[in-house]
């Protein structure tokens, strides 16, 4: 019995390119890490970042955003207002002390699965290395005895 | 919430079930809050399985439908449709990827049912959170746009002109006919290749339903489907369409040449006003500016002095036309260039004079090349005694291109051919790796070049030099090879070497990919919808490729692909009008704070602000669906259908059941099975 830490990454990955190109990692039997559960946008350009901000509040130690080479965006140019705004929740999770390994950017076309793979390969180990999140503590600074007595993220999406 | 969720986990044989244990998925997901019933079965796709779906939505009025199999993009559309049978609205059904994302990638079996579970409990969450939703109807214009007219662009035109549709051809030389107008026999009937592309090109040239533009350029493209409006460039000749005769004078009184670096891969020269070849469609000339001794200084004017027509078809004041068109559909047939072989410099092409690529070879044995289609030295004189035809220039090979071009080894044979039929005494030898011949008439073709006397090296060339080390080696080109058949290095002391490069992208095809909306892969080829099932069609939505610029494919395969592409977009003109998702955003003008934020993200426009009632507007028929607007929007009023903020968001918790309430981990020792 190991006690090995399996860090869970939450993958936001565009339908047209980073989607196919898990889709071509497992027809092709490349063997990676099981650690990314894949949830499929139509664009990358359609992360809000408070899918981010969720995901890593619900549990999650790292979320992976993929989507299509600059230039190659179905949508023609979504994946750059993801770049616009994967940099500024970058400054943002940095001010609350999560590291750069847990939330990353990744560009892979459709024939690219091997590269997707290794992408997810290496950011598990990187988190297997920083260890689990835990939000409630470390983020939001409770006392460390169950739910944290800290200040809740207000989320605009309860709305909707 | 009194919602019937029906889960459905799919063995797919052995494929999931070997992995991920699917009794034990699909009977956790029984006790998921809202699950009515959770089944496993070893083929959800069949007939058998998709009845089990629509069974149970009947007997036991199941509203939603969660589908754990393989990826959405093999059978979404499989599963939607069985909903729909039974009188459910296809998109409250959820497929999530326990095969392509799961299975397919781990042997850990504890971990992929795990995951597996975490997958099944996000699709349950989300599904729950699902509309209902119509699919949208869009016009097919009935016009078609094809871009290159290379022998790929010109099947797929003459196709659907015949079938009695409008076709656009542009094409951005003087003249169509593409590569195939400059090579001189085609392999493996050594058919001459003008005589079988002449009758096409003149076919297009004077069809009452294709529109010709040559010398033209496609500049934007907006829309989507059905209603792309595309604005075309229509360089200036300085030649009047409209009076000119084609009969030549202008041509021939010029009197100024220059080297011919496009058609006659500089071999040969032409003069300033020209046809890039006699058989040129259309016959207009067109003036080279740059060396044009009017336009750089003033002077000559020798062909508007003597041409015949009144009146005068040279007009120098001649400028570019814009045109826009309304079409359907799209056709992309750009083409190939050949591998710069000056980029192996120790093959020696540019600096040995009488190393020559292949389409320099072309054109000197093409009858009505520069040379008569006499093989010849540099000199233009001098027959050459010994040949080598080196393959592989560039292809198979990890620091150029890895792939393989498929036609090189056909068309050295056809060289060596050729040259044995024109220089009966000449030693030819064909540098090889492999040979490849797979298609019809091809081996066979291989065996009659053997019978011929050709000598065959099985080995990649290392250098091509003039340093001699023999007597008889002087004077002479020295290859050397290594020949693995006796396991021994050679030096052949030839006259003549031929390289053979690889048939590679265009280099704009990173533009013509942005233009279009499409992709490329690594090499510059343009990425079809699948590899295997959709080779003409790409990821966008009426946007269709054909020929080389999908990948290196020799003259049937490329046909048969134009041919293709036109049957498609006969198809969807055919239907009239077609139904698309309609996974589309809205603004729900209520919330809409009139910011106007979204009104410059999308890239399609498809966002108007109304300045009345300062509220923004999405036009559902120009929406694509991409959510950016959705994502930026700071009041969280845009709402993008079928990937509303509320249904990801429930996701999110759903995948991170085993780990969810941020209460943070408790890492568990995994308990490993006896």
């Amino acid at each position: 019995m190991s006690e090995q830490f399996e860090p869970v990454i939450v993958g936001f990955l565009c339908n047209w390119c980073s989607y196919r190109a898990a889709d071509l990692a497992g027809t092709s039997r490349v063997q990676y890490a099981p650690n990314m559960r894949i949830i499929r946008l139509m664009c990358s350009g359609r992360l809000d970042p408070q899918f981010v901000m969720k995901a890593l509040k619900e549990g999650a130690d790292g979320v992976m955003i993929a989507g299509c080479h600059p230039g190659e965006c179905h949508y023609v140019e979504g994946n750059i207002k993801t770049l616009r705004r994967f940099i500024l929740l970058r400054t943002v999770l940095r001010q609350m002390g999560i590291e750069d390994e847990r939330v990353q950017l990744v560009w892979a076309s459709a024939s690219e699965g091997i590269i997707l793979a290794r992408a997810v390969d290496k950011m598990t180990e990187e988190l297997r290395a920083l260890g689990p999140l835990r939000w409630k503590e470390n983020v939001l600074g409770g006392n460390g005895h169950g739910p944290g007595v800290g200040i809740e993220a207000e989320m605009a999406y309860e709305e909707v | 919430m009194s919602e019937k969720v029906g889960v459905y986990v799919c063995h797919c044989g052995t494929n999931i079930a070997k992995v991920v244990d699917v009794e034990e998925v699909s009977t956790w997901a029984g006790e998921l809050e809202n699950v009515e019933v959770a089944r496993n079965y070893k083929f959800m796709c069949s007939s058998l399985g998709q009845d089990l779906i629509e069974e149970d939505i009947k007997e036991k009025g199941l509203t939603r439908v969660v589908v754990a199999a393989c990826s959405p993009h093999m059978h979404e559309k499989t599963f939607r449709s069985a909903c729909e049978r039974a009188g459910l609205n296809p998109f409250l059904c959820e497929m999530t990827n326990t095969r392509e994302h799961n299975a397919w990638t781990t042997k850990d079996g504890v971990a992929a049912t795990k995951k597996a579970k975490a997958l099944v409990n996000a699709a349950v969450k989300r599904v729950l959170e699902q509309e209902p939703l119509e699919e949208i109807p869009v016009e097919i214009n009935e016009n078609t746009l094809v871009v290159g007219g290379g022998i790929a662009g010109i099947s797929a035109a003459l196709e659907l002109a015949n079938s009695g549709r409008h076709v656009i051809l542009v094409e951005r030389e003087p003249s169509i006919g593409g590569h195939m107008a400059q090579l001189d026999k085609t392999f493996p009937t050594l058919d001459c290749s003008a005589c079988i592309l002449t009758p096409r090109m003149v076919e297009v040239g004077q069809h009452d339903n294709i529109t010709l533009l040559t010398y033209s350029e496609v500049e934007k493209v907006d829309g989507y489907l059905g209603n792309f409006v595309v604005n075309v460039r229509k360089k200036a000749r300085y030649v009047d369409e409209e009076h000119c005769t084609g009969c030549g004078i202008c041509i021939e009184k010029c009197p100024f040449s220059v080297v011919d670096d496009v058609f006659e891969a500089g071999l040969g020269k032409r003069k300033v006003i020209y046809r890039p070849f006699p058989q040129a469609v259309p016959k207009y000339p067109v003036i080279d500016t740059e060396n044009c001794v009017y336009f750089q200084r003033g002077k000559c004017k020798a062909c508007q002095i003597f041409c015949p027509t009144n009146p005068n078809s040279i007009d120098f004041e001649q400028e570019d036309e814009m045109l826009q068109f309304e079409v359907g559909n799209i056709i992309v047939a750009t083409g190939y260039d050949l591998f710069d072989v000056s980029r192996i410099p120790h093959y020696g092409y540019g600096r040995l004079a009488n190393v020559f690529t292949s389409l320099e070879f072309e054109r000197m044995v093409n009858a009505s090349g520069p040379t008569d289609g006499k093989i010849v030295l540099r000199d233009m004189e001098s027959v050459p005694e010994s040949v080598a035809i080196i393959h592989c220039v560039g292809s198979r090979d990890e620091n150029y291109h890895e792939y393989c071009s498929k036609v090189c080894c056909m068309y050295s044979l056809k060289f060596a051919h050729l040259i044995h039929e024109r220089v009966p005494d000449a030693e030819v030898y064909n540098c090889y790796i492999d040979m490849r011949t797979p298609g019809k008439g091809y081996e066979e073709f291989y065996r009659r070049l053997l019978d011929e006397g050709t000598h065959f090296i099985r080995g990649k060339v290392a250098d091509i030099t003039d340093a001699a080390r023999y007597k008889e080696e002087e004077g002479k080109i020295i290859v050397q090879v290594e020949d693995t058949l006796i396991g021994r290095q050679r030096r052949l002391p030839v006259d003549m070497v031929i390289l053979s490069p690889a048939m590679e992208a265009k280099p704009d095809s990173k533009e013509i990919t942005q233009l279009f909306k499409m992709g490329c892969d690594f090499d510059g080829f343009f990425i079809e919808r699948h590899p295997k099932l959709d080779p003409v069609a790409t990821m966008t939505e009426g946007v269709f490729i054909a020929g080389a610029c999908q990948g290196p494919k020799d003259v049937p395969d490329t046909v048969a692909q134009g041919a293709a592409a036109a049957a498609r977009v006969s198809g969807l003109i055919n239907l009239g009008t077609v139904m698309v998702e309609p996974v589309r955003a809205s603004v729900n003008q209520e919330i809409c704070s009139g910011c106007r934020i979204c009104n410059n993200l999308c890239p399609y426009n498809a966002i108007i602000f109304h300045e009345e009632r300062e509220v923004s507007e999405v036009i559902t028929a120009l929406c694509q669906g991409c959510g950016t607007c959705v994502a930026a929007c700071p009041s969280a009023a845009i709402n993008g259908a079928h990937f509303t903020n509320n249904q990801i968001m429930h996701q999110i918790e759903g995948i991170l059941w085993d780990v969810g309430n941020g209460n943070g981990r408790v890492v568990e020792p995994e308990v490993v099975p006896a």
